[in-house]
């Protein structure tokens, strides 16, 4: 796969406020990656440097091959989906879709039906004539799409696209805005600072914090090996322990050169049942009081004190029902833990094969 | 809710209060524009004609449409950029700037017409330089052009400012991603969203330069038939007892403010009108 678009060590800073520090990563041609990180990160800046809306102090900045540095937005070949789509008020849905056309020079024939198309791709055939404001949330962020894709860009930059839409919409846009893209396979790019929205929709993640990049993989690694205490902290509903060795299967490792044992558990690591026989290695659970039950619409939040720390389990809704003050098992299948400052994720003991404590 | 039991029917207090607005304004504004009239007309139609078309009230008139139309169309110009640079860019001083424009309020306009006395008079740094090239700056038409641009400077700045920052940067960014150049973003995306704010300043910026006192009368020299505004030569009238003169001449600006208020309630009915499609 070649690469796409590329960061070199791209330094940014307002005065003494640091948005980028060291960016480098690189994007293969169409993927669909996202820049994912808490508000005030620097994605956007990131996104911004990209697309020549900034320009960065150092470093390089590369699309497809060459160096854009000194190249202006226009010159780029990207396109730029904005937060709040920036659709121009004053011009119809039609006009904003062939604006990047009109201004390239290209014959109006050709822009009619290249906007035709466009309009059909995104299903506003027949709002051609309407005014950007006379279009619900989910439609304006369609055109902004259909206008960024029309002069063919070879990337496509997206700050923030859902945002703006309610909570519904959004679930359906974020399914169809994926289909879309890798239909096309365009390389795009989006900003978000809802993980959920991440996973759901990016081939790669990138975790910005800082200013800094933390880690950039698939979901499933974000999810399962993140490498840094802030990626394991930020991604996932995350408990912090203070100090792990305190369950059942994880031993203080032998050699270490810290004596910190802190660890943070997300649902997913635990598994939790009502009683022993529920529990599949039950004499490696551990046996907690459940301390608050709260429904989720597809599951129950269970979460169950053990050992003074409250672990927040799931229940699924068809097992019998728990309540405040039961007893409850929990089995820990993973922690990560942050020893050493890197967020390393450690099995629990009892379900390696040679296992002593079974 | 002091305007009674229910919202949007005023009650004792409320129609109250609104006697007291109406007689305030009427005592304030509508029986001076009536006296103003009556004044005018008192000694009948012919007077009235006379003073209009007396040669060195026409001369003001015209006066007046230059020094007017000069700095309506350099404002518009100048209102454009400042607004532009101001809302769209961050640079070092900008405040600054921003407090600068706003000077001309702050100021009273005699102490702007003294400004350009020391600039331009004997006693200012550019004396020599014009002398030597014979071009007259006090007590002609230049300097009271310079002085109606001064003062009247801020309006359509203001007017442009709150409409440009609202809007933000976005459209405008968005239109660079696609190559445009800086005039077709200025035509496709600024110009149709500041429009009617911009015509708004220009009518207010016509209004004030047309009523304009303080400034041109200390740089215009009162020199009649030369540099006399309307309201100078009103005010030379008065001077003069000429009250019937006067109050016709008057007449002519008060016709004039009212034209131009008419035009601002079209353009704030047009300009919310034009952008149904926005709200």
């Amino acid at each position: 796969m070649s690469i796409e678009v590329e960061l070199k060590h791209v330094e940014k800073h307002y005065g003494t406020f640091y948005a980028s520090r060291d960016v480098s990563f690189a994007a293969e041609k169409g993927r669909l990656i996202g820049l994912l990180g808490p508000s005030g990160s620097g994605k956007t800046t990131i996104l911004r440097m990209i697309a020549g809306l900034e320009q960065p102090d150092s470093g390089d900045i590369c699309i497809g091959g060459r160096r854009v540095n000194e190249l202006p937005p226009g010159q780029r070949g990207i396109g730029f989906v904005f937060q709040n789509y920036a659709l121009f008020r004053h011009s119809t849905v039609r006009d904003n879709v062939g604006f990047g056309l009109e201004v390239q020079g290209v014959p109006r024939a050709r822009i009619k039906e290249k906007v035709d198309e466009l309009l059909e791709l995104v299903g506003l055939q027949d709002f051609a004539q309407r005014y950007p404001m006379q279009l619900s949330g989910g439609q304006r962020q369609r055109v902004a799409f259909a206008r960024a894709l029309a002069p063919e860009p070879e990337l496509l930059l997206l700050d923030e696209p859902f945002a703006a839409i309610d909570a519904k919409v959004r679930k359906e846009l974020r399914g169809w805005l994926r289909r879309a893209i890798h239909q096309l396979g365009i390389t795009s790019l989006f900003v978000t600072h809802d993980q959920e929205e991440a996973v759901e929709v990016a081939d790669d993640i990138i975790i910005v914090h800082q200013g800094h990049i933390e880690q950039a993989g698939t979901p499933v690694e974000i999810y399962q090996q993140p490498h840094t205490p802030f990626v394991a902290k930020f991604i996932g509903e995350s408990v912090h322990v203070a100090d792990y060795t305190i369950f059942k299967g994880f031993p203080a490792p032998e050699q270490e050169a810290d004596q910190s044992h802190e660890a943070i558990l997300r649902p997913e690591f635990l598994e939790l049942g009502a009683d022993r026989s529920e529990m599949r290695l039950p004499l490696g659970s551990e046996k907690g009081i459940v301390r608050g039950v709260y429904f989720r619409g597809d599951s129950a939040e269970v979460d169950v004190e053990v050992k003074g720390v409250l672990l927040k389990c799931r229940r699924s809704l068809e097992k019998r029902p728990l309540h405040e003050g039961d007893e409850a098992y929990v089995f820990i299948h993973r922690i990560c833990s942050f020893a050493g400052g890197r967020a390393v994720v450690r099995e629990n003991a009892a379900k390696q094969p040679n296992s002593v404590i079974i | 809710m002091i305007m009674g039991d229910r919202y949007g029917a005023p009650g004792r207090k409320g129609w109250l209060l609104i006697f007291v607005a109406a007689l305030f304004l009427f005592v304030m504004l509508v029986l001076p524009l009536v006296l103003v009239a009556s004044e005018a007309l008192g000694r009948g139609w012919q007077t009235y004609v006379r003073a209009l078309t007396d040669p060195f009230a026409v001369k003001a008139l015209y006066l007046t449409l230059e020094a007017t139309i000069s700095a309506v169309v350099l404002n518009t110009l100048f209102g454009l950029a400042s607004a532009w640079l101001l809302t769209k860019y961050d640079f070092r001083g900008k405040t600054l700037l921003a407090a600068l424009i706003d000077l001309p309020f702050a100021i009273s306009p005699v102490v702007a017409g003294l400004f350009f006395v020391t600039l331009f008079g004997r006693i200012g740094p550019l004396y020599p330089f014009l002398q030597a090239h014979h071009i007259a700056v006090l007590f002609a038409v230049p300097g009271i052009i310079l002085a109606t641009i001064f003062v009247t400077f801020p309006f359509i700045t203001r007017e442009l400012m709150p409409v440009m920052e609202q809007q933000g940067r976005s459209e405008e960014e968005a239109a660079a991603t696609f190559g445009a150049t800086g005039w077709q973003i200025f035509r496709r995306v600024t110009w149709p969203n500041i429009r009617w704010a911009l015509l708004y300043g220009v009518i207010l910026c016509t209004a004030r330069a047309m009523g304009e006192f303080g400034a041109v009368s200390v740089v215009s020299g009162h020199i009649r038939g030369k540099t006399t505004t309307l309201p100078l030569h009103i005010e030379m009238l008065y001077n003069e007892y000429d009250f019937t003169a006067a109050f016709a001449v008057a007449s002519v600006l008060v016709l004039m403010a009212i034209v131009i208020l008419v035009l601002r309630n079209i353009v704030e009915w047009r300009a919310k009108g034009g952008l149904d499609h926005v709200d």
